[in-house]
Order: C-alpha cells, then structure tokens, then sequence
C-alpha cells in the first residue's frame, strides 16, 4: 500500500511540472507579450513610448533570455510565490484565491447534479423493463455529451430567465443565481457519468455472479443495487476524478456566459491579456485539483475492490 | 487504471443543433411598439443598472481606455472643461474661464470655487498641478494622458485658484483635452498613489457620483454625491444627480445582455451590435446611436512601400472601396460611411463625400496610367510583378473581418489582389513602430482634430511613413491657431490633402450604439461618444 502510495505522488508532481513548463513554452511562442498588451490594449490610445515598454518589461523580467525567466519562475512557483499578475499588479496567489470560492462553489454544485442526475438516469435505465423506456433513455447522454454547453447555457438563460424570470440571467448573487450555471455545466458532465454508469452496470448484470444472486433468490432490486452496482462504480468513479478537470475548463464557458465572477473568468482574462504569471498560476492550480483528485480517486480504489492494490503493486515492480 | 469507455459521436447533434438554433430564432421575434417614451417631470431618486460587456481591471479614469470601463469611472470625475458634443465648442466645467497666449503655448484656467472632493478636501490649483504633474509619469499605463500633455513644460500655481500650463511648442489641442475623462482632476490624495493603488482601490474625485464598490470582472457600484453643486455647464440639472445609484454589471455575452435588457434585468446596455438590433427593435427598449469621433476606420496605407508610393495607385484604392456596401451589411443600423477622414461629429470636420463616391470605371483607368495591366487571372500585373497588398488587421472588434472581405472583393474587382493578415491586438504597436505592413486596418477616437496630426505629421511618429508636404504645415499650423475659424479652414485644408492624395483611405465610421429602456430618461452622450449619467432620470 505504501508504495501504490508514494508511486502516485510521485507522479502527481511529475504531472505538475509538465503542467507548469507547458504552458509556459505555449505562451512563449505567442506574439507580443503581456506588456505591450497592457500598453496597447487600446489600438484606440495613442502612440506608446517604447522606452517606457522596455522600462515596464525590464521591471517584469521580460527582457531576460527564455530559459533564465524559465528558471526564475520554477524556482519561485516551487516556495508557492507565483509573482504579481501584470494586469492587475496583485499577488497571483490572491487573485486564484479571491476567485476560487465561487468556482468551488459552481464546479462543486455541477459535480452534485451530474453524479445525481447521470447516476440516476443510468440506474433507471437500465433497471426498467420497459424496452422504450430505455432507447429513449440511452440516446439522452450521447445528446448530453454533443451538445455544446454554450448552446445549452443560453439556451437555459432564454428560457428560464428571459421567458419565465425564474433565475437570474447573470451574476453571483445567492443560490438562484447558481442553478442555471450549475446545470449547465452539469449537462455534459451528468451525461458522461450516466454513459459509462450504465455500460458497466448492463455489462455487471450479465456477469456469472449476479446470475448466481439471483439464484440464491436475490430481488430484482437488491441484485440491482448490492450486487451490480458495486462492482459497476468502479468505471464511473474513474470517469469522476476525470470530468473534475473537464468541469474546471467547462467553467471558462460558463461564467462567461452567466457572467459569473470565478476562476473561469479570471482564466480568460489572463490569456487575452496574455498575463504570463496569472495564467501560469492558474495552470498549476488547475492541475493540481486534477492531480488531487485522482490521487484520492486512486487511493479510493482499494476500498471498493480489494485486487486493485495488488495489481498495481506488481505492474509497479515492472516499470 | 480502468480503461475508458470510448464515447461515440452522436447521430443526435445535428438534431439537437436544430433544436436549441430555432428556441433562439423564436425568441428573437419581438414585437413591435410604440416608441413613445413618455417624459413627464424628472423626479430624483432610484437605481440605473447598467450591463457593460468587459472589465478593464482598473477604476482610474486617468488610466482607463475602453469605453464599458469608461462609461463608469467617468462619473466620479469632473474635468476643468467639457465640450459640446453638438457643436464641439469648450465650455466650463471646473475652470469658469481660461485664457491662451497667441501661440497657443500658455493656457490659464480660473478654478470655480466652492469645489470639494468626496473626501472634504478642496479644490485648488496646487491639485490641479499635482494631476498634471503625474500624469505623464502614469507611463505606459496611461498613453491618452500622455498624449494630451506631451512637450508640457511647467505647470505653476499663480493663485489659490488659478492654474498656468506652460508647453514647448504650440499645443492648441490641450484645451479639449482638458474636456476628456483622461485629464479629470483627482484629488491630492489619489494622484499620490502608485498607478497600480489607484487602479484597484479607485481614486477620490469631485464628480456627481462616488465610487462604492469594485469586484473586478463583475460590477461597478457608484452612489450619488451629496452636496454636488459645481456640474459642467452643459448639464440641464443644476446640483446633484437625479439618480442615487448606478450599477454597472459586467456581462461579456452580447446575447445576455441584449436578454437582460429586454427582460427588464437591467436599464440600459453597451455595444449593441447588428446581430441584435432585431431582437431589441420595438418593444420597451430605445437603440441610442453616435458616432465616435476622431479618424474613421479606414486603410492605413504605408505610403513608402514600392507599390503605394505611386499616388495613382493609392487614389485607385480610393474610389474603388464601396463604402455604403460596407456600412450597410457589416455595420449597425445608422453606420455612416466614412465622408472624410475625421468622423462627422469631430469638430472641424469637412464632408469630401464627392471625393469618396465610388467609381470602378475611374480606378481601372488610373491603374492602367500607372502601367499595371489586367493579367490572366483578372489580378494586374507591370513588368511581371502582381498588384498584390496585405491588410494587416487586430480583431479588436467583430466587424473588422468582414468588412476587410468586402475591401477584398471590392478591390479584386478593378484587379487589385488583397492577402488578408490577422495579428494579435497585442500587436498593433510594434507594427505600426516598426514599419513592417502593407496596409493596416484601425481607427483612433479623439475630439480634437489634432488627431490628424499625430496620426499623419512626419514630424511626429509617421507610421504611415507620408512624404514631408504642405500637409505637415497645415497640421502644424492648426496646433498654433488660437483663432478659431483659422484653425478650423487649417483643418479643412488638411483633410483635403489627405484624401485627394489617398495617404489614408477612409472607410466607415465607428458607431457607438447603446440599448436603453424606455423607462430611463435624458442618457446623453458626450463629445466623446460616451455617457453623461448626471441628468439621466428613472420614471
């Protein structure tokens, strides 16, 4: 169990600094830099002074040679300093921080949905007998996945807030101005855990063992639940620690639809502003919520299935 | 690790596409209204919810540049003049009178008296050259202010409330630019703190609103000055504002903001573009239109390349763009096309329409004089080179692409063969700086017709690289006239020359176009194209 344990972290920090250097290379290669953004950013102003740009971007560092910026920057982002954003001039760290609740918020309640209306769809579908009932249920997630969740989004906004002035159109303000957002997100997310749900549920119910249970003289629904599921959650729980990051990227989309304040939006912004640190900090943080939830996805593993462990400790002696 | 399901692509898309693209058609249908608006008595009081597309991450009206952040940080500050969007005359505001020196290089303001920050303190002439002592150090932060003050060469306190600015060289644009949002007076205070303070934590000033609250990326919130008494004199309410609130939401989808206003979320919204002007056309919503001045969109030739050195190829360009096609199918309703190269609200403009109308039979027989003769493939060729040119454009807005495809095909059709080159709006500086285009596509919004001279002077930065000319005596000449109508037959004289020899091509006009509910009363612009919430009343 240790070394399952200490193998996975190990990965988890390799998986960060690929993180990290990427995006790193990526907003090297793109043209002009976040300071000439900032100077510019009215094509409308007047004309700019370069000596005052190569003062800005020597105050920034940007006037040093890619791989000693590199450097400088792994070094700090290490101690947990990622710099001051170039937009704003505030500490990376306290923007991520002051625009994390409501993503937590958003994400956490898009997760809730998904896993409760995917996994409940699944479960019904495939525990009904009615054959209709499933086709139709079935086809609903490939439709769920297709979708885009701009279409969905506004299309919830026109009906739900501009028809009916349910919810609010945009904003922070409370739980009304949560549900929208959240089942939006939650659409394609729901729709890929009742995909592979129900897959790994039909494909349990097929099993020797289950034919065993109800041999025994197991019910229909016992069969259904203690039996079928256990063993089918194992999928699902994978897909999970999987769409945490898709639900991450999904909020870019999101709040910028629903205006919504939060680490979507701050994203987008770094990235038009080419905000090299911002965007860097807002990188690793994105990664390291992936890398952590799989790890506790990992570490869950075991529990749910005993063999996994042991498994992974022989494929571990290979490598 | 479990292996993952492969999900399949689904047969469903298309149907579901179909779905939610005729919800949104049917829900654009709105009815028509009356269009009304009733006036009745102003009344005093209530909130203006006002949903703006962007965030410019900072609430210093000296620093800010984009119009949504604008329309907001413009309220907390007064300035020493305002200008008179209809005629684009200089009136008090601040200063109740001013004198200027025969070259234009010594302005004096007299500061009203009485005037006071939101922070008690006064108003005084050793604040109003605290401001413009630090303007010019804001640095790259704050290019418009510098603008305004380059070749400033004191500022002194002759009394407790008058002011002199002295400058280098003539400088007769400084007076508007005393007018704009850029120069609003700030009280001693702010302009003590460090650009990057007074960006997020906002600035004290003595305008008819006070900065309440800033949530970066998600609003505005501005509450009524009491005790304001010291309003611009083009102002119809004397004292405070009528409104005690405004808060200005940041929505970046133009779809939920058109939504927005017409559900009645919020009162009024910016950049209406043409995509949406059918869904908020009759109805309780007004559409409220002006065109920014300052120089049109337009094609910034660079006049030292090989091929737009030779004038007649530049005036083919010239009356081979079809600028009404352009201004009808790209633009919002009420676009004008360019008829100069100032916008027809800058003062001192002159329509030079008959020089811009359209004429394919004339473009073809100027290409032909200058020996470039229809190749094969309808595109000209002299001495086997192709007329060939790249417009290199920014997507700073969403109507540049297409307009640049109608150039595209207008120009093909008198044999003029046009490469279109995107760049990042980052860009734009170091292209222009270093020369490196055939062709840029831009506009500059300004109410001074100064801005042809920094546009187009070589003796200033000369990005469109024009020959030394009798334009750059007329350009200097205007920013040494202190006499109005010389001033104004100088600016004449310079737009006449620009376009007869095609050293600019004027397009189209930038339209700025807001969406109002008809609730909200007297929502004026300013000479700037932006708004005036002072006299803006809810009833």
């Amino acid at each position: 169990m240790r070394r399952y344990v200490i193998k996975r972290l190990a990965q988890a920090v390799g998986v960060l600094w690929a993180a990290y250097t990427v995006s790193f290379l990526v907003l090297d290669f793109l043209p002009g830099d976040p300071v000439t953004a900032m100077a510019g950013a009215g094509m409308d102003s007047g004309q700019v002074d370069p000596a005052q740009l190569a003062a800005l971007r020597h105050e920034y560092g940007f006037d040093k040679p890619v791989l000693v910026q590199y450097a400088e920057y792994l070094g700090r982002a290490v101690r947990g300093d990622f710099g001051d954003a170039v937009s704003s001039g505030r500490p990376v760290t306290s923007v991520i921080g002051d625009a994390l609740p409501q993503t937590l918020q958003l994400t956490g309640a898009a997760l809730l949905l998904a896993v409760v209306l995917g996994g409940g769809l699944a479960m019904v579908a495939t525990y009904t007998s009615r054959r209709w009932l499933r086709q139709l249920l079935l086809s609903l997630p490939p439709l769920g996945v297709s979708v885009p969740t701009f279409w969905v989004g506004l299309l919830l906004v026109e009906t739900f807030s501009f028809r009916l002035h349910w919810f609010p159109a945009f904003g922070n303000d409370g739980l009304r101005g949560l549900v929208l957002p959240a089942l939006t997100l939650a659409v394609p997310t729901g729709a890929q855990v009742a995909q592979v749900l129900a897959k790994s549920l039909l494909t349990a119910l097929d099993q020797a063992y289950v034919e065993t249970a109800r041999a025994k003289g197991a019910g229909r629904r016992r069969v259904h639940l203690r039996h079928a599921l256990r063993n089918a959650s194992l999928p699902a729980l994978t897909v999970v620690g999987l769409l945490v990051g898709q639900l991450i990227a999904g909020s870019v989309v999101v709040e910028t639809v629903f205006s919504r304040d939060g680490l979507g939006r701050v994203t987008a912004a770094a990235v038009t502003a080419q905000d090299i640190p911002l965007v860097q900090g807002v990188v690793v943080f994105g990664a390291l919520i992936f890398v952590a939830t799989n790890l506790i996805v990992d570490l869950v593993y075991p529990l749910l299935d005993p063999r996994i462990v042991v498994a992974s400790d022989r494929r571990a002696s290979f490598a | 690790m479990t292996a993952l399901p492969v999900l399949r692509p689904s047969r469903w898309a298309p149907l579901a596409a179909l779905l939610t693209t005729s919800v949104l058609l049917t829900a654009c249908g709105s009815g028509d209204g009356g269009s009304g608006g009733g006036s009745g008595r102003p009344k005093s009081g209530g909130t203006l919810t006002f949903a703006v597309g962007s965030d410019a991450g900072c609430v210093d009206p000296q620093q800010v540049g984009s119009n949504d952040t604008i329309y907001s940080v413009r309220q907390t500050v007064d300035s020493l003049t305002d200008q008179d969007p209809a005629t684009g005359r200089i009136v008090p505001w601040l200063a109740k009178s001013w004198d200027i020196n025969s070259d234009a290089t010594r302005f004096t303001f007299h500061l009203r008296s009485g005037v006071t920050f939101s922070d008690g303190s006064a108003l005084t002439a050793q604040v109003v050259k605290d401001n413009f002592d630090a303007v010019p150090k804001l640095g790259a932060l704050g290019t418009l202010a510098e603008g305004y003050l380059s070749g400033v060469q004191s500022t002194t306190v002759v009394d407790p409330l008058t002011v002199k600015v002295t400058f280098k060289q003539p400088n007769t644009q400084f007076l508007q630019a005393t007018s704009t949002h850029t120069l609003g007076i700030e009280s001693s205070a702010s302009v003590r703190k460090t650009p990057q303070q007074k960006c997020s934590d906002g600035i004290v000033g003595s305008g008819p609103f006070v900065l309440k609250q800033y949530v970066q990326n998600q609003s505005i919130t501005l509450a009524k000055r009491t005790g304001y008494a010291w309003g611009s004199a083009l102002w119809s309410k004397k004292g405070e504002a009528y409104l005690d609130k405004l808060v200005f939401k940041v929505v970046p989808e133009a779809g939920v903001r058109a939504g927005s206003l017409q559900s009645g979320q919020v009162d009024a919204i910016s950049s209406v573009g043409k995509a949406n002007e059918v869904a908020l056309k009759g109805g309780q919503v007004a559409l409220q239109r002006r065109a920014n001045p300052g120089v049109v969109f337009g094609l910034g030739l660079n006049n030292a390349r090989p091929l737009l050195k030779d004038a007649r190829v530049r005036q083919a360009i010239q009356v081979a763009v079809d600028r009404s096609q352009i201004a009808d199918t790209v633009f919002p309703t009420g676009t004008r096309p360019a008829t100069s190269v100032l916008a027809h609200t800058t003062p001192d403009y002159s329509d030079l329409s008959s020089d811009l109308s359209t004429d394919t039979a004339k473009a073809k027989s100027l290409l032909d004089q200058a020996g470039w003769q229809a190749g094969g493939d309808g595109i000209r060729t002299k001495d086997g080179k192709r007329l060939s040119l790249t417009i290199t454009w920014f997507p700073n807005s969403a109507t540049n692409q297409p307009a640049l495809e109608l150039v595209q095909q207008q120009l093909k059709a008198v044999g003029i063969d046009v490469v279109l080159k995107q760049l990042q709006v980052t860009q734009f500086a170091t292209t222009l700086q270093s020369g490196d285009f055939d062709v840029v596509w831009g506009n500059v919004t300004r109410s001074d017709p100064d801005i042809l001279r920094s546009s187009f002077s070589t003796r200033l930065g000369n990005f469109y690289h024009l020959p030394a000319s009798s334009l750059d005596t007329a350009l200097s000449g205007q920013a040494a006239a202190t006499d109005t109508a010389k001033r104004g037959k100088l600016v004449a004289e310079a737009q006449r020359l620009l376009v007869q020899n095609a050293y600019y091509v004027p397009v189209v006009e930038l339209q700025t176009q807001l969406g109002v509910s008809k609730k909200v009363h007297d929502l004026a612009f300013d000479s700037g194209s932006r708004v005036q919430l002072h006299d803006t009343w809810i009833g």
